[in-house]
């Protein structure tokens, strides 16, 4: 009853003339700077990071946290209407959030993203307040050999993404993972993979200019063609009465809801994972779970719903560790924790007993954040689809400067521009043959931590690979894995047998 | 369709070839003491991508995938001019971004691209050309402090800056 209690003292905080309004603020800047190409809330965090100084620390928490929140929510926006991740934790909502956006129903994807978010919100800061602590342990348990043993899991639900051309969706996974690897050497520092000696590659090949390159261009370039003329990017409408039609059709994704926002939470947890990793696993097991697993990909409402209610989980999960532990679970919290310590905070379990106002404030904003988000978004929905009913030939070159804007500005780089290009239009020939790109893009993002988790774990095993079975939850995570690895490879082989 | 299908997996086979041996710049192998090499990663994985290579080429011999099967041609005259338009402008513009910065670049690419693409009348093209650059630098220059290219035009700004940030 203790935490009700906390959890009431931190409503009145909340309910402040001043943090209300920071709430509010909050989420509308994120939701925009999320629906940006190239930017995301960590852009919009660290950007407003000291602005925070003019207010008291809970009120600063409360403020960036809305961002955080508005961002997660603002990602999908781009992903759907444009077929552009505004960040990485949006990238599987693209999926299947813009077929749906191609085939005219733009506002059923839009009002799916936003009551997934909520949902995942709501779900995870319900098992924030209850169960902070204890969670705070497990994440403590997660070491390389787990981390990586995650990893295998996300690339293991997603290698059936792309239909049954194995090899491909293989190629598309490695390649990914190659580029992931451009840059300084993580443990020795040294220069690994400097096409042609040219600088830009020292810096390694950021996600985005993969993503960008892949759904921005490649897909403009892919609906020049398949357009053939046609005038108008999508046939949406809205009214309000479709938005209620699709908050009750949503009823039978409400399982697909609650199983993203579990997964998502507990990925969201564990030190360095976030809330990329989440939605991507989410999306695989959603379509894993599906009775019709050839939909997603085709414009399915699960494959929006899945990834935003586990983005959104995740976002609050991150904080966890953060608040609890003083380790960052993604980016963003990392910025926050350094707010923290800015404002004289020191993250720890202890954060809890000598800054009460501090952490419920902020626990109990966040219900207040993801509800003005739900509202915010859905009020916007029509704003929305009046942009896709622009004329194609106004849309597509605004989106083309979009990509190039965001292309550049996560590195300020003229290189990744070019690299967005070539990404773009390799990926727009390579589509034209089947090759599944959305694994490469999952790979690229994913690279960076596995890697770094591969190699940490066999130097603490001094090159066993064992490691990753001897351990209980590593090696529970890597049996599910490999099950989940041959399920398609046993089809595929079958299929040859077959024929 | 179907030599493009094995064009292309021959093409991403010799890139597998070249990232193995750019990879095993850096040890491949285990470093007593230090762990995998630098190298081992890259490799492996481009090992792998080679091997998809060998087995998508099987898989085109055998005629197993769709493209491998298609009749279809892998692009129309009318798709290649479309192509070569859309991603030739689109080459212009990040090229003149370089001298003339994204100030000067885009509205020049938004012309050709709704003036003489669209064929959208001259009051929405210049509507566009002068709006979409401006909120450009008011919302990430001015609003989010990220700077973009500007090339020789980067002097032009000064008084800008002096006002608004």
């Amino acid at each position: 009853m203790e935490v009700f209690a906390l959890l009431v003292d931190g409503f009145v905080i909340t309910f402040e003339p001043l943090n209300l309004a920071l709430v509010i603020a909050g989420v509308v800047v994120g939701l925009f700077i999320g629906a940006m190409p190239g930017l995301g809330s960590v852009n919009g965090v660290a950007i407003l990071l000291p602005m925070t100084f003019l207010v008291p620390p809970t009120s600063a928490i409360i403020f960036l946290a809305a961002i955080y929140y508005g961002a997660m929510y603002g990602g999908a926006i781009s992903s759907i209407m444009l077929g552009i991740p505004g960040a990485s934790t949006a990238v599987a909502t693209t999926f299947d959030g813009r077929p749906l956006a191609l085939k005219g129903l733009a506002d059923k994807a839009l009002v799916a993203a936003a009551t997934a978010s909520f949902v995942g919100g709501t779900i995870s800061i319900v098992l924030f307040t209850l169960f902070a602590l204890p969670l705070a342990g497990v994440a403590l348990a997660f070491g390389p050999p787990e981390t990586f043993a995650l990893m295998m899991l996300a690339f293991a639900t997603f290698i059936g993404l792309a239909g049954d051309d194995i090899p491909k969706t293989l190629f598309s996974i490695f390649i990914g993972l190659v580029f992931s690897a451009v840059g300084l050497d993580i443990i020795s520092g040294e220069p690994r993979l400097i096409f042609g000696d040219i600088t830009g590659f020292y810096h390694g090949i950021n996600f985005l200019v993969l993503a960008i390159g892949i759904y921005g261009i490649g897909e403009m370039l892919w609906t020049i063609e398949t357009s053939q003329g046609d005038v108008m990017m999508s046939k949406a409408t809205v009214t309000f009465q479709r938005v209620f039609d699709n908050l009750r059709e949503l009823r039978a994704s409400a399982k697909t809801m609650i199983m993203g926002s579990f997964l998502g939470y507990f990925v969201g947890i564990l030190p360095a994972a976030g809330a990329t990793p989440g939605s991507l696993m989410a999306y695989g097991v959603a379509k894993t779970m599906a009775k019709d697993p050839d939909s997603f990909g085709k414009g399915n409402v699960d494959g929006v719903v899945a990834p935003e209610a586990a983005n959104n989980a995740a976002s609050t999960g991150s904080m966890l560790p953060m608040l609890t532990l003083g380790i960052p679970g993604s980016p963003t919290t990392a910025v926050l924790l350094g707010g923290m310590v800015i404002w004289g905070l020191e993250p720890g379990p202890l954060v809890f007993v000598d800054h009460p106002n501090f952490v419920w404030g902020l626990i109990a904003s966040l219900y207040v954040a993801n509800l003005f988000a739900l509202f915010i978004n859905i009020g916007f929905v029509p704003v929305f689809i009046w942009v896709l009913k622009l004329p194609f030939t106004i849309l597509a070159p605004i989106i083309f400067v979009l990509c190039v804007i965001g292309g550049y500005v996560p590195t300020q780089d003229m290189h990744d521009v070019w690299l967005m290009l070539i990404f773009g239009v390799a990926g727009y020939l390579m589509r034209k043959l089947d090759y599944p790109m959305a694994p490469a893009v999952l790979a690229i993002v994913l690279g960076p931590l596995a890697e770094p988790a591969l190699r940490q774990s066999l130097i603490g095993s001094h090159g066993d690979v064992m490691i990753f079975f001897e351990r209980p939850i590593s090696g529970t995570i890597m049996a599910v894995a490999i099950i989940l690895f041959a399920l398609p490879l046993i089809k595929f082989l079958n299929n040859l047998r077959k024929r | 369709m179907r030599i493009a299908e094995f064009v292309m997996a021959l093409v991403l086979a010799v890139f597998s070839l070249y990232l193995m041996w750019k990879s095993a710049e850096l040890p491949i192998g285990w470093l007593p003491g230090e762990g995998p090499g630098g190298g081992a990663f890259p490799f492996w994985l481009s090992l792998g991508m080679l091997l998809c290579c060998i087995a998508i080429i099987i898989r085109w011999i055998a005629r197993a995938s769709p493209p491998s099967r298609s009749r279809e041609s892998f692009m129309t005259l009318e798709t290649v001019k479309r192509f070569a338009l859309v991603a030739g402008s689109l080459t212009v513009m990040i090229a003149l971004i370089h001298v003339i910065g994204v100030y000067g670049a885009v509205p020049l690419f938004l012309i050709f691209y709704v003036r003489f693409l669209g064929r959208h009348s001259w009051k929405t093209t210049c509507a566009l050309a002068f709006c979409t650059p401006v909120a450009a630098f008011f919302f990430f220059e001015i609003a989010l402090k990220k700077t973009l290219p500007k090339g020789f035009t980067e002097p032009l700004f000064y008084p800008l800056y002096d006002i608004f940030l």
